[in-house]
This record gives structure tokens, sequence and C-alpha cells, in this order.
């Protein structure tokens, strides 16, 4: 991390030049994410007095989706790896994530709508409930990352897609889900197993947290994390496998450990999307969640934003989701004219938005140009 | 002791035998050439001794440890460290990103500070071009960028495979000059050529290496005047 410190003076005494990169990389971290979570305040109060309620879940939808290509760009852009099983992550976070809050309240409140107002207990529960679920799809992550280490491209990506159909037909055949509280108390432990979320027709009742403050705040996390990591000995390490396997392991990176970390963390972040998916209103999350049309979406988004480029895959993520809703006066035409301008933009940006780069380094002089690398 | 000892190496890709037994040793100080045509295995044995290949049998030993069989990045710990074939730069991160991946295993700042300056000094056009995308790189700047990485590793030994493939025959000197500097300063070397002429003027000793198997060693002098040598390697008649 403080490898891409600039060089400090000569003055400057070794010492002290430690400590206060030290003390600048907590600020780095800090800093940011403050900021960020001033800015979901500010959405979570403005946003919905401007443009309204429906335009307002948008923004919400756009915030989940920046939170799962930002961490999908950490295996395939950075890691250089091909993994279509990110739904698979997510619905498995949201799944655990509403499992939780769901039985929470009905077993302390006796009832699962939503329970308290903004930041109370329920959106706290919330909160903590995405945490655990990132936490389940992470080592969900690490499971799916050991493949990684024998299979590369085309053959990842079967595994990955089958992690996601896998999970699909497991969820198909969970239980009924409990409503009465009284029933609840009297549940053996064994009835978990199934758990009783639903099965094929899905979790419906869900208590209804999510919004934009929870959302924001939880990007500013992710792109935090994905940023530091980006510019870390850690992050280049991973950048390297990308790069050229051979040499990164010349190097001395264990490209194992690298690829499966990077797994990991992906999955993390997909898992708490999941979460904050779970929770949004209007929302019956079902098992084909968890299927590879939607872990295509994600993929898209990373392909279209630049492989590596958090900002690019964020801009990405926000045109793919308001472009279907923007394009709903051309009714049926909608998914055609959706396809078609996927398909000239991959035409005239096949490098992604941004390229490997980030917005700012687009400007004049600072800008480099993309190496295209053999294949 | 030998700083590198090989000892009955056999390597297969599947069912295709790339090493018949190799033996090899290097001595602290030395620069070391293993030649020999296309296909005669002098990569492999190199990969194998980094430990991006797993041998069948046989033993390496580096400083008196065996080594065979364990993870390139346990090995590049120990301070032997690889210029790979092709040179391996990071096309799409910057020179001195590049420069930074090559101290990767260490965290000893002040130190990797001072190498790193020293490997620029090396290669005065590495340090005109650090803001730059690596990939942007000229060939010959690719290798010189390679090897100033690989000297941030710090090696103990360090090993290069074909630092002269597809170079201006002038990058080839300014190359294999820096080489013998580095040497000089104590670096032993391990060098990998098709260009025999070239390898045969740097090194102290020589193994020929032809389908797999040692077929001649001595000091290098020796092998370049050798007729043997002249007529397969040095395109002598």
């Amino acid at each position: 991390m403080a490898h891409s410190a600039p060089e400090t003076p000569a003055k400057v005494t070794m010492q002290s030049a430690e400590t206060r990169r030290s003390h600048d990389s907590i600020w780095r971290g800090l800093l940011p994410l403050a900021l960020g979570m001033v800015l979901a305040l500010a959405l979570q109060f403005v946003l919905p007095a401007i443009v309204g309620q429906y335009n307002s879940r948008i923004v919400m939808d756009i915030g989940i989706a920046m939170i799962m290509a930002v961490s999908l760009n950490i295996v395939n852009g950075m890691t250089g790896q091909f993994s279509i099983g990110h739904a698979g992550f997510m619905t498995l976070g949201g799944y655990t994530a509403a499992m939780l809050t769901y039985y929470g309240s009905l077993y302390m409140w006796g009832a699962p709508p939503a329970h308290g107002h903004f930041l109370g207990a329920g959106e706290w529960m919330m909160a903590g409930a995405c945490i655990v679920g990132g936490l389940v799809a992470a080592g969900a992550g690490y499971v799916v990352g050991l493949p990684s280490l024998r299979l590369r491209g085309d053959y990842l990506a079967i595994v990955t897609l089958g992690f996601g159909e896998i999970l699909r037909v497991v969820l198909q055949q969970t239980s009924k889900v409990i409503e009465d509280p009284a029933a609840l108390k009297a549940a053996k432990w064994s009835q978990l197993f199934p758990p009783p979320v639903g099965g094929a027709i899905g979790f419906a009742d869900v208590p209804k947290y999510t919004n934009l403050f929870w959302v924001y705040t939880f990007v500013t996390i992710t792109v935090v994390v994905a940023y530091r990591l980006k510019n870390s000995s850690l992050g280049r390490a991973m950048i390297s496998i990308r790069e050229d396997e051979i040499a990164s392991q010349a190097m001395g990176v264990n490209i194992a450990r690298n690829k499966v970390l990077a797994f990991v963390l992906a999955a993390f972040f997909a898992g708490t999307a999941g979460g904050l998916f779970a929770h949004e209103s209007g929302v019956i999350i079902s098992p084909k969640d968890a299927g590879f049309q939607r872990s295509f979406d994600y993929v898209i988004m990373t392909v279209l934003g630049g492989r590596g480029s958090i900002t690019g895959v964020m801009l990405a993520a926000s045109i793919l989701t308001a472009l279907p809703e923007m394009l709903r006066d051309f009714e049926q035409y909608r998914l055609i004219m959706y396809a078609l301008l996927l398909i000239i933009m991959m035409l005239v940006r096949p490098q992604g938005l941004f390229g490997i780069h980030e917005i700012w380094q687009l400007w004049p002089g600072k800008g480099t140009r993309t190496v295209q690398k053999k294949a | 002791m030998s700083l590198l000892s090989v000892n009955d190496l056999w390597v297969s890709y599947g069912a295709i035998q790339a090493l018949r037994g190799i033996s090899l040793r290097v001595e602290p100080g030395e620069i070391v050439t293993l030649i020999g045509g296309n296909g005669a295995g002098k990569s492999t044995t190199l990969r194998t001794i980094s430990g991006l290949l797993q041998p069948r049998s046989g033993e390496i030993q580096f400083q008196g440890q065996a080594i065979q069989g364990r993870a390139p990045h346990h090995i590049v710990t120990s301070g032997l460290i690889q210029v790979p074939e092709g040179r391996g730069i990071f096309a799409n991160l910057t020179v001195d990103e590049n420069l930074q991946l090559g101290a990767f295993t260490r965290s000893d700042r002040v130190a990797i500070r001072k190498d790193r300056e020293r490997a620029l000094e090396l290669f005065p056009r590495v340090r005109e071009r650090l803001k730059q995308l690596a990939g942007t790189l000229s060939g010959g700047e690719q290798q010189m960028l390679a090897i100033a990485r690989a000297l941030l590793a710090r090696p103990k030994l360090l090993m290069l495979d074909e630092p002269s493939l597809g170079l201006a025959p002038q990058i080839v000197q300014t190359i294999f000059q820096v080489i013998r500097e580095i040497n000089r300063e104590g670096t032993t070397i391990l060098l990998v050529e098709q260009n025999a002429s070239m390898a045969l003027q740097v090194a102290h000793r020589a193994y020929v290496i032809e389908v797999g198997e040692m077929i001649m060693d001595g000091p290098a002098a020796e092998l370049a005047a050798s007729d043997e040598v002249r007529k397969a390697y040095l395109g002598a008649h």
C-alpha cells in the first residue's frame, strides 16, 4: 500500500516517513468512507423529493448492481479469471440475510413486516444480516475458487456457472416458510433442514429495510476496498496474474492463494448485495435469481466497464440498470434495443468504457493507452 | 559447496520425455551458460529449477537445500530468481509498477529503494520510462525492464532465459554488458541462450544440452574453441 506513495524527500528521515505513511493510509481509507456515508445520507433524504419514488428505486437498483459489478471485477477484471456464477453468491447471501431478518423479526417482534424507523433496530438487524450473508457467500467463494487453481478460461466459467445452477436447484427443494410466531417458537432445530425459505415459489414477505442510505453505504465500502486493493501490492500481484501467470510466479506471487482470495472477496460483497436486494421493497427472492441470466448481466457490466477499471464498471452498472427503464417507452422493442446498444458499445469500445483505466486517468496528459495483450 | 546443483533430473510433458538425466552445478560468483538448439530442453531445465515444472525424478539443491517440488514463490523467497523467456513483463502496468512487483516478496523498504536505484543506474533507459505502460516499450527496453525487475528481488542466483531473443545485435551487446556488470557485483548467473557465441563470450563455464541430455561441459573458452561446438552452434565450417 505504501509502495504507491510518492518518493519521500531526502531530508525526511526514514522513521518519520514510515509513520506518516501509515497515518496517510488510514486517512485514505476512512475519509472516502465518511464522504460516501454523507452522500448516502443526502441521497436518502433529498433524492426521493426531487426525482420521486420510482426513480429513487432505480437508483437503489443501480447501487446494488454497482456492488455486484465492482466485486465481480476483482475476479474477472483484476485477476483475469472468468466467473459467470456471481449471481449465485448474491442469492446465497440474500437468502441467508433474509432468513435472519425474517425469522429474527418473527421471533422478537411477532411479525415479519419492517420494524422501527430509519436507522432503527430493524435496519441494523438487516445490515448485520447482510454481513453474515456476505460471510456465508465468502465461504462458498472459497469452495468455488479452489477449482480455479487447475482450470482457466472456459473451463472455469463452466464450474462457476455450475455453482449457480446447483444452488438454484437446491433452493427449489427447500421447505415452506413458517408464518406463525408460535409455530416458530415450537419449531425444532431439525426443521432447519431443509431450511424453510419457500422452495420454488420463493421467499416472500421479507421485511423491507433496504433504503438508499444502506445501499450507498455498502457501495462505498465495496468501492473503497476495491480501490485500496487495486493500489496495494496485493492488488498488483492479482493484476500480474492477469497479465502473465508465469512471470507472476517468477516474481514470487503465490498465484493459488491470490486467485482464491479474489473469489472470497468478490463473493463476500456479492453476498452483502444479495442481502440488500432481498430487503428491497417489492422483491420476492426466488431460486431463479441464482441462475445464469442474472450472472450474465454482471459479466456484461464488467466487460463493458473495462477490466480492472472500478469507475468504468460503476458507470456501466448505472447505464445497464437504467437503460431498460429508459427504453420502456418502446415497449416490445425494448429488449431488442437493449441488445443492439450492447452490440454497438462492444464494437465501438471493445476494451470497455475506460479500458483498464479509472475516469480521472482519461484527462489529456495523464492518460496512457491500453496495451492489447496477445491472446 | 555449490550454490546450485542439479542431479540426474528427469522431466516429462505427458508422454514426451523432455529431460533425461540432466546434471549441472553453479558455483558462487560464476556465470554459467546452458547452450543448445531449439527444443533441447534448456528452458525446461530453468523452469524446473524455479519450480514452474515438477520433475519426475532427480534432485535440485540450492544453497545446500533440496528445493525440487517446492512452490515457485518459496523458491523465489530463497533468492533464486528467473527472468522468464519472452520477458514476461506486465504490459498493462507501468514500468514502475513492474519494478514494484519485482520486490513483491520483500518488505525491507530501505534496501528495496537502494536496489531500485542501482537497477535504474544499470538501465538508464528504464528510468526514462518509469511512468509509461510497460507494453509500450520496445523489445530491448522490455528485456531491460525484465532484468531490472528481477534484480529487485535481490537474487543470489539470477537465471536468464534467452535474453537475446528477438533483439537487435546492438541491444544484445548492451544487455550482455550489463549481465557481466551484475555478475561483477557479486550475483551468480545461470544463462540459457541460443546465441551461443555471445553466451560463450560472457560465461565462465558452459554446458551443452541436446535433446534432453547433457553432452558436453567445461570452461566457456575451451568449448568455444572445440570443433564440435564450433560446427554445431557457432556456424563454423
